[in-house]
């Protein structure tokens, strides 16, 4: 592979973690608060992707431009509403039970947003592409690269990283949120009210993954089973990190990228197994995940 | 005189069985259960093909039935998949005691129900699933294939390439990384083989399915500059791949051959440029060229459109094959039965070696050696014309399926490894749009 090849690669490699980081981050970010592992990660994801699309496709006509706010409002929507639902419904009434139970709860929501997926926007692929075409092309060695895809989404991964790095310990809502992160009891003993801090992190995370699935829609075909898809994906990568660690599903989310655009180009009948092999190689070695700490358990 | 008596009460039994059977009444209904997927990114194929046949089944009760009875159908959903699936296929054999089954779309499907049908002893219409090898290893009596397989539909599509790109000297291909893919790849790069060998491979390309992005596959292939791409990937995957690939480029860069991309060519809308070969998977493309004027041909059209709000892809007329071969069927079983109503298993006897018309193509023959249906290939190239806003086809080839299909007990790839470049140079009449 010649240095020409290395650079394509690992543009595609950043383009492609950027990506994957805006979906994972969330639900690193929900586990690391609420301890939950929330299937229906996936199902959010998929919901703000079609949310963003259907948005895009009804204010293009009015001004191509308008499809950018389109994807925010759509990733705030579907955080608010599905993500608020979910916390306070079908989450909190389980706290302090087995975790399973939550497992399952979020994955009994994840199928039932599968169906009401395939209800509301039927079967048949949906495009909505207008944020990406309105960008030029960039150009790199005779190559073309889409500027939403090598610039704005590494972009915006770049901000949410920093954004929530800033927001977590440089902010008295972020210090509210680690305080019950660290110890949900002392925090409640000195006036937190854990209850709203779950519920506000929870909305966070949710809109990250469909924030996710908004970008993702200008550049992909929204089809029924697109969230199953990205949950596993997500998974993996937050576990390779290490479960609620923030900068390690950055850099966890640039390794596999980066390998997977590698392999694409070396040896592509590995590229399916690349994500699944570094977390499966990662936790031999690191069973909390490449930056996870190993915790202490309370009798 | 006990004797007597016993051998006259088994004679009496015997008659009254016997007439039962020769003349069997009418049932109240003839009840079909259909494979088909309703979730899952196959749903795409599974959905339309199941409004097709809500849409025939209405039609035919409206005009009598099958032979005067009034077809009833049953769903099962293939994105169950696995044990539930066969589960369900058992269900409507065993309980609902259904006269038929039409499964399934995936090849995988049709590998786990094809030996169910044959154990329950009930007729069964592969209707979409395109894995040559089903019928290759073993010869089945209830188990018919109403439609070509992947070997002629690549093969078409590769002729096509040949006769009007004879001159390209690289090639690379991006399938699906399951069966499919997987299959239509080695099909067509072992007759590509046979036929020019001096083509190079310059990259194999197998994505996940459902992958979401392209990306890098896009950017290799633009690094790369093959004079052609080759894809068999259908539904969202290859609406994506299509769209990376003409965002940067590279649909102009190379020549794009799109083996199954009919049923994309109306979601792709402007997107899809000028100049891709398409490949239709059968004969049938809702302006087929010598059927675009027939009144019946245009109405079913037309009300598929009025339906759905799409006009009919690959499966829809594939679905519509299957009823058809049932009718013929009936209608000939009937008919070699004095006109009285027959048993099932004269019906699947009526079935082998049948030929059927489709209404939207040329007629279909189920091969009576392997019960492969025998259906001609319709490919194009993609075209603007007035009056749509998505591509058409042009510059159509219809290959006759005697031709292109390995011949019954000849494995599919082993035939493939025996054509010559000769093989290329067929007559196929050319349509234009």
């Amino acid at each position: 592979m010649n240095s020409t090849l290395a650079i394509l690669a690992v543009l595609d490699g950043i383009s492609y973690a950027a990506l994957v980081f805006l979906v994972s981050v969330g639900l690193s970010l929900i586990f690391g608060v609420l301890r939950v592992v929330n299937v229906a990660h996936g199902s959010l994801y998929a919901f703000g992707a079609y949310l963003a699309a259907t948005f895009s496709i009804k204010v293009a006509p009015l001004s191509p431009w308008l499809t950018y706010p389109a994807l925010l409002a759509a990733s705030v929507v579907i955080g608010v509403v599905c993500g608020g639902f979910i916390e306070r419904f079908l989450l909190r009434p389980l706290y302090g039970r087995d975790d399973v139970l939550q497992l399952l709860i979020t994955f009994a929501a994840f199928m039932i947003m599968d169906n009401l997926q395939r209800l509301i926007w039927g079967v048949q692929p949906i495009f909505a592409a207008e944020p990406l075409k309105l960008l030029p092309n960039v150009t790199v060695f005779g190559v073309n690269y889409t500027s939403y895809q090598v610039i704005l989404l590494p972009g915006v991964a770049l901000m949410t990283l920093f954004g929530l790095r800033y927001f977590l310990r440089h902010t008295l809502a972020g210090a509210v949120i680690m305080a019950v992160t660290e110890d949900r009891e002392a925090s409640t003993s000195i006036g937190i009210d854990a209850r709203r801090v779950y519920f506000v992190t929870f909305i966070i995370g949710a809109s990250l993954a469909a924030l996710g699935g908004a970008l993702a829609s200008p550049t992909t075909s929204l089809v029924p089973g697109m969230g199953a898809d990205m949950i596993v994906l997500s998974f993996a990568v937050a576990a390779t990190a290490g479960l609620g660690q923030i900068e390690g599903t950055a850099l966890t989310a640039l390794m596999i990228g980066l390998t997977r655009a590698f392999v694409i180009y070396l040896q592509p009948e590995f590229e399916v197994l690349v994500p699944y092999l570094l977390m499966v190689l990662v936790l031999l070695v690191r069973p909390y995940g490449l930056f996870g700490a190993t915790q202490v358990r309370k009798i | 005189m006990q004797y007597f008596k016993t051998a006259l009460a088994a004679a009496a039994a015997t008659a009254i069985l016997a007439g039962a059977a020769l003349a069997q009444g009418k049932p109240q209904e003839i009840k079909i259960g259909i494979a088909t997927f309703l979730s899952g990114p196959a749903s795409v194929f599974g959905v339309p093909a199941k409004a097709a046949a809500e849409m025939i089944a209405e039609d035919l009760n409206k005009k009598g039935g099958i032979g005067g009875v009034p077809v009833k159908l049953s769903f099962i959903d293939e994105g169950a998949g696995g044990e539930a699936l066969v589960s369900n296929y058992r269900r409507i054999v065993q309980d609902d005691k259904v006269d038929a089954t039409f499964a399934a779309i995936s090849s995988g499907s049709c590998n786990q129900l094809v030996p169910v049908a044959e154990d329950l002893k009930v007729m069964n219409f592969m209707w979409d699933c395109g894995a040559a090898s089903i019928l290759e290893v073993k010869k089945y009596r209830y188990n018919f294939r109403t439609q070509a397989n992947g070997t002629p539909e690549m093969l078409a599509v590769l002729i096509y390439l040949l006769k009007t790109k004879p001159d390209f000297k690289t090639i690379a291909v991006v399938n699906q990384d399951y069966a499919w893919g997987r299959e239509s790849w080695e099909i067509f790069s072992t007759a590509l083989k046979a036929m020019k060998p001096d083509v190079q491979v310059v990259a194999e390309l197998f994505p996940k399915f459902g992958a979401p992005d392209y990306s890098t596959e896009v950017s290799r292939l633009l690094a790369l500059r093959p004079d052609v791409v080759l894809t068999t990937a259908w539904g969202g995957d290859l609406d994506t791949l299509v769209r990376q690939a003409g965002q940067r480029g590279l649909l102009q860069q190379s020549t794009f051959v799109l083996g199954i991309g009919e049923s994309s060519i109306q979601r792709l809308g402007k997107d899809l440029p000028e100049g891709l070969i398409v490949g239709a998977r059968g004969d049938h493309w809702f302006l087929h060229p010598e059927k675009k004027n027939d009144p019946a041909f245009k109405a079913f059209n037309e009300a598929f459109k009025a339906k759905t709000g799409a006009w009919p892809i690959y499966p829809v007329y594939h679905m519509a094959q299957a009823f058809k071969a049932l009718q013929t069927a009936y209608d000939k079983a009937i008919k070699a039965n004095g006109g009285n109503w027959p048993t099932r298993e004269q019906v699947v006897d009526a079935t082998a070696g049948t030929e059927f018309a489709t209404g939207f193509g040329r007629p279909v023959t189920l091969r009576p050696e392997d019960n492969q249906g025998l259906e001609a290939q319709l490919v194009g190239v993609t075209k603007s014309f007035p009056g749509y806003d998505f591509k058409l086809l042009d510059n159509m080839m219809i290959f006759d399926p005697r031709v292109i299909t390995n011949p019954a007990g000849v494995r599919s790839v082993e035939w493939l490894k025996t054509l010559k470049p000769e093989f290329a140079k067929m007559d196929v009449p050319t349509f234009k749009q």
